[in-house]
């Protein structure tokens, strides 16, 4: 395919260095440095919320400052100084907040253009994409929402949801991801700035693909946004996430939840191309990536699909799972992960077989380059009503040099003897053989890596929606440059 | 300058050992040679080094290819200029089409050589002409680079890559070796068919059946890194009835 090709083009332009890696200068409106009751009280009343939310908020810090940092990822990174960060950035809002795009700071438009989102209306028309934009911690503009709100759709920022459905938001909130679930996701929970929210009602499927677009700008700023999407009964929702930051020396912390809820028959497929600053050759700089991301297939014969395009971040963190509580529930997690230079991954997932005839497959692609460890780590538990269960379980590595290494730690514990739990993995190298037939055949050392990679995470990228699948296949390109020659 | 191949007095070694010991040879364009030899006497070495195969040391010589110096090439330069090489053992790229990697290679080179690359539809009609000459079913184009190829399978998809990226010197990296007599005479055909007054071929054998089907122009005994005799198509059938066996090393 042309992408390779186009790959080295884009590396070239960009001369080696990270794409994403400006810095947009506008007036930001911080929290006071450091976490306390004040900070959380300061973010909860910028976002003039219900009181519940405030009480959730506080309950969440209390559990948090009881709990310790957990050290068990195969990952290591200096002591991360807590009470040093901003908890709350925003772009000071002229007055209430922008009411269509005329009103959103050209600063901020230019900087999404620069992210090649198409922010306008009419761009999106061509990608049929509605995009909640959250820049830092505000979401700045939210498209499409008058179509799906036709359909009784509801996709708008999380502060948005707050206000117009409390009670939808109250009776979610947490029920996936509690507030004391771990260390990171607890933190989240006190500080949670914005994020988005989705809900499909009965039977509808939704329209167009939704995505979202992180982006961490203001300097010293953690980015905690809080997800939920659910999807009653009969639903259907594709969701994708794309992320980068700026380049900045100092590392940044950004701790997420996500917490998706299908009902009975509803689907929900959640898509991620994670593209955060990975630090430079040395390892300076770079984002930290703990993520909490759990979906709950609550209703019988509902599906819960995860698919992870992860190349950025200096410090990966992140188990996208799926509790599979109704009978004859779907769980699938589809996964790419690269690192290269001095980045580190421990990534893998959870399916938790609760109901009857529930059903799991993993499909995991490791790619390790340069000094990068790449960790797949993965639960299966049945439990002991979930007879029928099957999981299949794919893990596959690939190792580009000598000096990058590529770990595979699946876990597998099984409370029924009427489950199927089946487990593969390989471990890989891009061959000398492999490289010269392709520069033989007129293919740069670059683009023999990139095409050789694509073909190794094919059976994960084919999952993603068209336009992305595009976009991931120049990432994977991009990411391992100056692997090899 | 369009003349061809020349190497002039080229010194190979692999570590220590020199495995070549001063090849000359020149092959002009249209023509087709082909280099016969014990096993061990430096073929496949001579086509590695010729086509830029890293872990060679080449320590006196020169190869130009129509007035270039080829050594001072990368692989995928000299790609780009018209020299192809089919692989005695063709690797596999699992996940990779055999399209995909054709498509790739192809536009690589066109715009390596500042010409357009080919679009997609045209690209796959193209391909599916090159295939049907080559009696490759198009479910083959499909699966990925020579995983689960039989052996037939894996050289004739060689040719089909030869096929498409229509070098100007298509070097034979001994071919013939595990094809059954049917498959041999499809590869000769495909080979036999691209023959014109602009393309050149070199053909590394250890056997001479193949160049019953595939009648060279010259043909070249290698033995111990030298070449020791040249000849005409008779050379090689005469090989056939004596083997090797006059080609032992000066003592």
């Amino acid at each position: 395919m042309a992408s390779s090709t186009e790959t080295v083009e884009t590396v070239n332009e960009l001369t080696g260095a990270y794409k994403y890696g400006f810095v947009t200068d506008i007036e930001t409106d911080f929290s006071p440095v450091g976490l306390s009751e004040e900070t959380v009280r300061f973010i909860s009343a910028r976002k003039n919320e219900p009181e519940w939310l405030l009480d959730w908020r506080l309950k969440a810090l209390a559990l948090w400052r009881k709990m310790e940092e957990p050290r068990w990822a195969m990952v290591s990174y200096p002591a991360i100084d807590y009470q040093g960060l901003h908890y709350y950035a925003a772009p000071k809002a002229k007055t209430d907040g922008p009411k269509s795009l005329d009103e959103v700071d050209p600063e901020l438009l230019s900087t999404y253009e620069k992210l090649g989102i198409p922010l306008k209306e009419q761009e999106i028309l061509a990608g049929v994409v509605a995009v909640d934009a959250v820049f830092d911690s505000v979401s700045v503009a939210t498209t499409y929402k008058a179509k799906l709100e036709e359909k009784g759709v509801i996709f708008c920022s999380f502060s948005e949801a707050v206000q117009r459905v409390p009670d939808l938001v109250r009776k979610y909130l947490g029920s996936v991801v509690p507030q004391g679930d771990n260390y990171f996701a607890c933190l989240n929970s006190a500080v949670f700035s914005d994020g988005s929210f989705v809900f499909i009602p009965k039977g509808v499927r939704c329209p167009m693909e939704l995505s979202t677009y992180f982006r961490i700008n203001a300097q010293n700023t953690g980015q905690f946004e809080r997800t939920l999407i659910v999807a009653e009964e009969g639903a259907y929702v594709s969701y994708l996430e794309g992320c980068t930051a700026p380049q900045r020396d100092e590392h940044q912390l950004h701790a997420a939840v996500v917490e998706l809820v299908a009902l009975d028959d509803a689907e929900i497929k959640y898509s991620t191309v994670q593209n955060w600053y990975p630090g430079d050759v040395e390892g300076k700089g770079g984002v930290y990536n703990f993520v909490t991301k759990r979906g709950a297939c609550r209703g019988k014969r509902s599906k819960i699909s995860w698919t992870q395009v992860e190349t950025g971040s200096a410090v990966t963190w992140k188990y996208p799972s799926c509790i599979l509580q109704g009978d004859d529930s779907v769980g699938e997690f589809y996964s790419v992960a690269i690192t290269n230079n001095a980045q580190q991954a421990d990534t893998g997932t959870k399916m938790i077989h609760i109901g009857k005839n529930t059903r799991s497959t993993i499909v995991s692609k490791g790619i390790a380059a340069g000094r990068s460890d790449n960790t797949y780590r993965g639960l299966v538990r049945v439990l002991a009503g979930a007879e029928g269960a099957r999981n299949y379980s794919q893990c596959d590595s690939l190792l580009i040099g000598d000096k990058s290494g590529a770990h595979t730690v699946p876990y597998i514990e099984s409370r029924t003897p009427f489950s199927t739990l089946e487990h593969e993995a390989t471990t890989a190298r891009i061959s000398d053989d492999q490289l010269f037939l392709c520069r033989q055949r007129g293919l740069s050392p670059e683009e023999a890596v990139a095409l050789i990679v694509n073909g190794f995470c094919k059976e994960v990228l084919q999952n993603l929606p068209m336009e992305f699948a595009v976009e991931a296949q120049k990432l994977v390109g991009i990411s391992l440059e100056g692997s090899v020659g | 300058m369009a003349n061809g191949l020349v190497i002039k007095d080229l010194h190979v070694n692999v570590g220590e050992r020199e495995i070549l010991k001063g090849i000359s040879l020149s092959v002009e364009p249209g023509k087709v040679h082909a280099i016969m030899g014990p096993n061990g006497s430096g073929k496949s070495t001579l086509a590695h080094v010729i086509s830029g195969r890293p872990g060679y040391e080449v320590t006196g010589g020169s190869v130009e290819f129509n007035g270039v110096d080829v050594l001072e090439m990368e692989p995928e330069e000299r790609a780009a200029a018209g020299l192809f090489l089919a692989f005695q053992y063709p690797v596999e790229i699992p996940g990779v089409t055999n399209t995909v990697f054709l498509k790739t290679a192809l536009n690589a080179q066109r715009k390596a050589r500042g010409e357009a690359e080919m679009d997609p539809m045209a690209f796959l009609k193209f391909l599916r002409d090159k295939a049907k000459l080559l009696q490759l079913r198009d479910e083959m184009l499909k699966r990925p680079l020579n995983v689960g190829f039989s052996g037939g399978e894996k050289k004739r998809n060689e040719m089909l890559q030869m096929a498409v990226l229509e070098p100007k010197l298509a070097i034979l990296d001994e071919t013939d070796s595990g094809l059954d007599i049917d498959a041999l005479r499809i590869v000769a055909e495909g080979v036999n068919a691209q023959r014109s007054p602009e393309r050149s071929f070199l053909v590394i054998t250890h056997y001479q059946r193949l160049l019953d089907y595939i009648v060279p122009d010259v043909v070249h005994v290698l033995a111990h890194g030298r070449i020791v005799e040249t000849g005409d198509a008779d050379l090689a059938r005469r090989l056939e009835k004596t083997g090797y066996a006059d080609y032992t090393p000066a003592a």
